[in-house]
This record gives structure tokens, C-alpha cells and sequence, in this order.
């Protein structure tokens, strides 16, 4: 292996501007530059407002830079693709289709033979543990089922990464506890890169490799942090309580220095 | 028991009561002038006897499940043409706009002076009556499909013909149900006027042969047929409306 290993995604001086019905141009996202590895699970955590949106959307094609460049796995994202799915907060789960309909959706959109389909979804409904639900609507799950169906409807077509969007912020605290260790159990076994939005610290010192703390106004990036942890990680461990200090620390200042700016623009 | 009461008794207690004060009300004129429910049932078993009610009844369903059947055939995949392409519908609906406010009786001169009298001009007051709830419905709906339901869809990479079957017109389905049961009211109440104006035949055209005749109980006979011919439908609506919601997963 070449000591010039080219990361799995590549974010180069990304920028987007968004112009209001007024007329003035905000800027959602500043001259941004990340690195992320193949196989790493990464987080994106900051304020509402600091473009963690903005920026996973284009991560996965779902929306253009209005400069800067988003490359992966060395080709530039124009669109988002099979390959790069995305599990949104709000499940974006298809109520008409039973729990297994839905985790077929996505293979039979590539054109897999039924029989195949069927199989795949059903050893992705058995990873997050849901072989007992495959016949119900989703409108009879609680949501931490629902997004364990987005999980899996994800997982079966094999992503080489996963992009989620706070997608544990609805659900309560057990269901959020319970479902982080599922994800990074997930993650263990089938080494996806993983792409993790939340707002809360706590979620992204538990989970990712690296936490990208995010200041609003205009969006960057103000940290990166390695948390030098093996997973899975005890959440009353010192050595976590460490990490979290920092974050916090760091958190405190982007926000010390984001309502000064309010004040200053007030 | 507190289903049946609901349900049962208490709708019965107020059509009783309504029946007792109508009976009470008709007491006081004269029966060609205002008959009692007793003169009215009398009437409808004359008509059934006869056997011209079976022949009116039959002719209004066929004319109305005809042309509803019609304008939901075409209403409905316009609606979906039109709630997906955002430009063909910017254009279009100013015409939609203008010709929806006209009430279908208003074309009704124009229909029998294109169609003559007999069974069109009924049907294309009814087609219209039923087409333009279905229609903006449709488009409603199709407009209103979750932006994270299309996300999916491309995210998956399902093709455009995919998207528009399989997520589409599934998500615009519940929306577009709303169209078809609120259109079966609107075509209902506009095939008595329709069967009123230009028909031979029909129970508008029933209800119109009785006035000529002075046979006050022979118009409200025809008048409660077509409440609870109404009523029926809707009923029957009703039921395929909650099947389809339980098909489709979604709490009826
Ligand atoms: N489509 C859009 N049009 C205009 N402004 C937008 C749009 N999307 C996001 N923004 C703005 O960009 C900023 C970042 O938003 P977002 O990425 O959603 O933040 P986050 O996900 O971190 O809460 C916000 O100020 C938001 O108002
Ligand atoms: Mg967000």
C-alpha cells in the first residue's frame, strides 16, 4: 500500500450560499474542507443551523456545492446513488408497503430477481433484529422499529456508505441508547463508511472515530476530534468522560461565539 | 350494547321523532299540498308495484355509475399528469380555474343543444360534476407526496416509471380517495337536476312526471328514494374507503 492512500470521501473548499426571498445571500456552508477514510465512522455534530444538513445532503448527491468539490471513492458526486444511502430522521419509510415491502424497495429498484430480494431482506430484517415484523405497516412500529426498517432497507443493498441525518433525534432516550449500540454493532460486522449527523455531543462521543464539531455563521468545521476509544464504548468509562469534557468545552466556545456574533449583528 | 345504541338507537329515536313531526305538521293540510310520511310510503308502494320505480331506479344507477366511472377514468390520470409536471400544470390551471365555478347545470343548455334530449346531457352534467373534485384532488395529492418519499426513490435509484407507480401514485392514493368520495355526493345530487332537465326517464325525470300529474306524495316518494339511494352509496363508499385504507396500511 502507497502512503498516498486517497480517502473514501473528499470535501474540498465546499461551499453553499443559499439566496432568501429577500435577496441576501447566507452561506450555509463555508469553504469546507474533511477527509473520511473508507470503513470510518465519522460524526458531524454542532448547533442547529451549522449546515450539517446542508453538507450530508451533498455528501450524498441530494443537492449541489455552489463551489468546492464532493468526491467518492475519486469520482465527483453529481447525484445520489444506490451505493450511498441515506437513513433520514423521519424514516421516509413507504406507509402502503408492509415492513418487508419497504426493505424490498430498494432491490427491486436495482432489478434484483424476487427470490434473491426476498432473501436479502430478510437476512437485513434479521440483522436489526425484525424477522418477527416483516408482515406489519409501519404505521403499527414505534419509531425506533421504523428507523431499524430504514436501517435494514439500507443494508440490503449493500451500501459502501451509510449517511445519516440525526436520525435517532425523535425517538427517546432508551430506544437512542439502545439503537446506538445496534449501529455500531452494524458497523462492527459490515465496516460501512458511516456518515453520522446529530446535535447531541453525547451520541457523537459514544459513536464515531472522529467527531467534526460544526460553529454556525457561516457553517465550518471549528474541531475535529479523535476520540481514541475502542467501541464499544462505556459511556461511564473516565476515559469517555475525558473526550466529553473537551467536546464540551469546544461546544461552549463555538456557542460563546455565536451569540456574540447575534449580539454584534443585533 | 353502547355500540348498538350509538349506532342504532339514537339514529332511529330522531327518525321517528322527524317522521312524528312531519306526520303532525301534514296533519294540518291538505295531502296534495303536503303529504304525510303514511301518504308518501303509500306512494312508493304504488310506484314499486307498478313497476315503473324499478325501471327509474335502474336508469339513474346506470346513468350514474356510468358517468362517474368516465370522469374518474379521465380526471384521474389527468390529475396525476398534471400534480407531477409543475409547468403543464402552471399552464392549465387558470382554464380549470375559470371553468370549475360554473355550475354543471349551467352547461345544461348547451348540452341538450348539443346532445338532444335523452340520456347525454344527464351524463355530462354528472361527468362534470364528478370530474373537477376528482381532478383537483388528484393533482392535490400528487403535489403533496412527502419530499423524503421522491429522496428515497432516487436514492435507491429506482427509474422514473418506478417512482411514478410504485411511489407516486401510491402516496397520492389516500389524497385521491378523498376526490372520488366527495365527487360520488356532488354526482348524486347533480343526476336528479340532470334527469330533471333533459331526461324521459330516471327519478328526476320521475319526480318531474309527478308534479305534471299534481302527485305531491309521488314527489316526495321520489325525493326520499334518492336520499336513500344517496345514503346507500356513500355507505358502500364508505366501506371499500376503509378496506382500501387497511390494504394500504393506513388507520381507516
Ligand atoms: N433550501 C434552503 N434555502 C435557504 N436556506 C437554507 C436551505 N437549507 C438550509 N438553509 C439554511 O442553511 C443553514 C443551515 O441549515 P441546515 O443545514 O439545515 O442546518 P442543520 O442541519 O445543522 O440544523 C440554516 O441557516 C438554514 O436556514
Ligand atoms: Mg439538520
Amino acid at each position: 500500500m502507497s502512503a498516498q492512500v486517497t480517502a473514501k470521501i473528499q470535501l474540498a473548499a465546499v461551499e453553499k450560499r443559499f439566496s432568501s426571498a429577500r435577496g441576501d445571500e447566507q452561506i450555509a456552508v463555508s469553504q469546507l474542507d474533511l477527509d473520511i477514510q473508507a470503513g470510518e465512522f465519522v460524526c458531524l455534530v454542532g448547533p442547529s443551523g451549522c449546515g450539517k444538513t446542508t453538507l450530508i445532503n451533498m455528501m450524498a448527491g441530494f443537492d449541489r456545492p455552489s463551489s468546492g468539490s464532493v468526491v467518492i471513492d475519486g469520482k465527483t458526486v453529481t447525484a445520489p446513488s444506490p451505493n450511498h444511502i441515506m437513513i433520514f430522521q423521519d424514516y421516509g419509510l413507504y406507509p402502503w408497503r408492509t415492513v418487508l415491502g419497504n426493505v424490498l424497495f430498494g432491490l427491486q429498484a436495482r432489478g434484483v430477481p424476487p427470490a434473491e430480494a426476498k432473501g436479502k431482506a430478510l437476512a437485513a430484517l434479521e440483522l436489526v433484529g425484525l424477522l418477527q415484523s416483516i408482515d406489519k405497516h409501519p404505521h403499527e412500529l414505534s419509531g425506533g422499529m421504523k428507523q431499524r426498517v430504514s436501517i435494514a432497507r439500507a443494508l440490503a443493498v449493500e451500501p459502501s456508505v451509510l449517511f445519516m441525518d440525526e436520525p435517532f433525534a425523535a425517538l427517546d432516550a432508551f430506544t437512542r441508547l439502545h439503537l446506538q449500540d445496534e449501529v455500531l454493532r452494524i458497523w462492527t460486522e459490515k465496516k460501512p463508511t458511516v456518515v453520522f449527523v446529530t446535535h447531541d455531543l453525547d451520541e457523537a462521543i459514544a459513536l464515531g472515530q472522529r467527531v467534526v464539531l460544526m460553529a454556525p455563521n457561516p457553517g465550518r468545521i471549528q474541531r475535529i476530534l479523535d476520540v481514541k476509544l475502542p467501541h464499544p464504548r462505556e459511556r461511564t468509562d473516565t476515559d469517555f468522560a475525558v473526550f466529553r469534557k473537551q467536546l464540551f468545552e469546544e461546544f461552549h466556545l463555538v456557542h460563546r461565539q455565536a451569540n456574540q456574533t447575534a449580539e454584534y449583528m443585533i | 350494547m353502547a355500540f348498538g345504541l350509538k349506532k342504532l338507537i339514537l339514529p332511529l329515536i330522531t327518525i321517528a321523532i322527524f317522521a312524528a313531526v312531519w306526520q303532525l305538521a301534514a296533519g294540518k293540510y291538505p295531502p296534495e299540498q303536503f303529504p304525510g310520511p303514511t301518504d308518501v310510503l303509500k306512494a312508493i308502494k304504488e310506484l314499486a308495484d307498478s313497476g315503473v320505480l324499478w325501471g327509474h331506479i335502474g336508469i339513474s344507477l346506470t346513468r350514474f355509475g356510468g358517468a362517474y366511472l368516465l370522469a374518474v377514468t379521465v380526471a384521474i390520470p389527468l390529475g396525476l399528469f398534471l400534480g407531477s409536471f409543475t409547468r403543464c400544470h402552471a399552464a392549465i390551471d387558470p382554464l380549470i380555474q375559470v371553468l370549475r365555478p360554473i355550475s354543471p347545470i349551467a352547461w345544461f343548455p348547451l348540452a341538450v343543444l348539443w346532445f338532444g334530449i335523452g340520456n347525454a346531457p344527464a351524463v355530462f352534467i354528472i361527468f362534470l360534476a364528478a370530474f373537477y373534485p376528482v381532478l383537483l384532488t388528484t393533482i392535490s395529492a400528487v403535489r403533496a407526496v412527502p419530499k423524503v418519499y421522491l429522496m428515497v426513490a432516487t436514492n435507491f435509484g429506482a427509474g422514473s416509471r418506478m417512482t411514478f407507480l410504485r411511489v407516486i401514485v401510491p402516496a397520492a392514493f389516500p389524497g385521491i380517495m378523498v376526490g372520488l368520495h366527495i365527487a360520488v355526493g356532488t354526482a348524486w345530487i347533480h343526476l336528479v337536476a340532470g334527469e330533471m332537465l333533459g331526461a324521459q326517464s330516471g327519478l328526476g325525470f320521475m319526480i318531474v312526471d309527478a308534479r305534471n300529474f299534481l302527485r305531491t306524495d309521488q314527489i316526495m316518494a321520489g325525493m326520499l328514494l334518492v336520499g336513500l339511494l344517496g345514503l346507500a352509496i356513500y355507505k358502500g363508499m364508505k366501506a371499500a374507503e376503509s378496506y382500501i385504507g387497511r390494504r394500504w396500511g393506513i388507520v381507516a
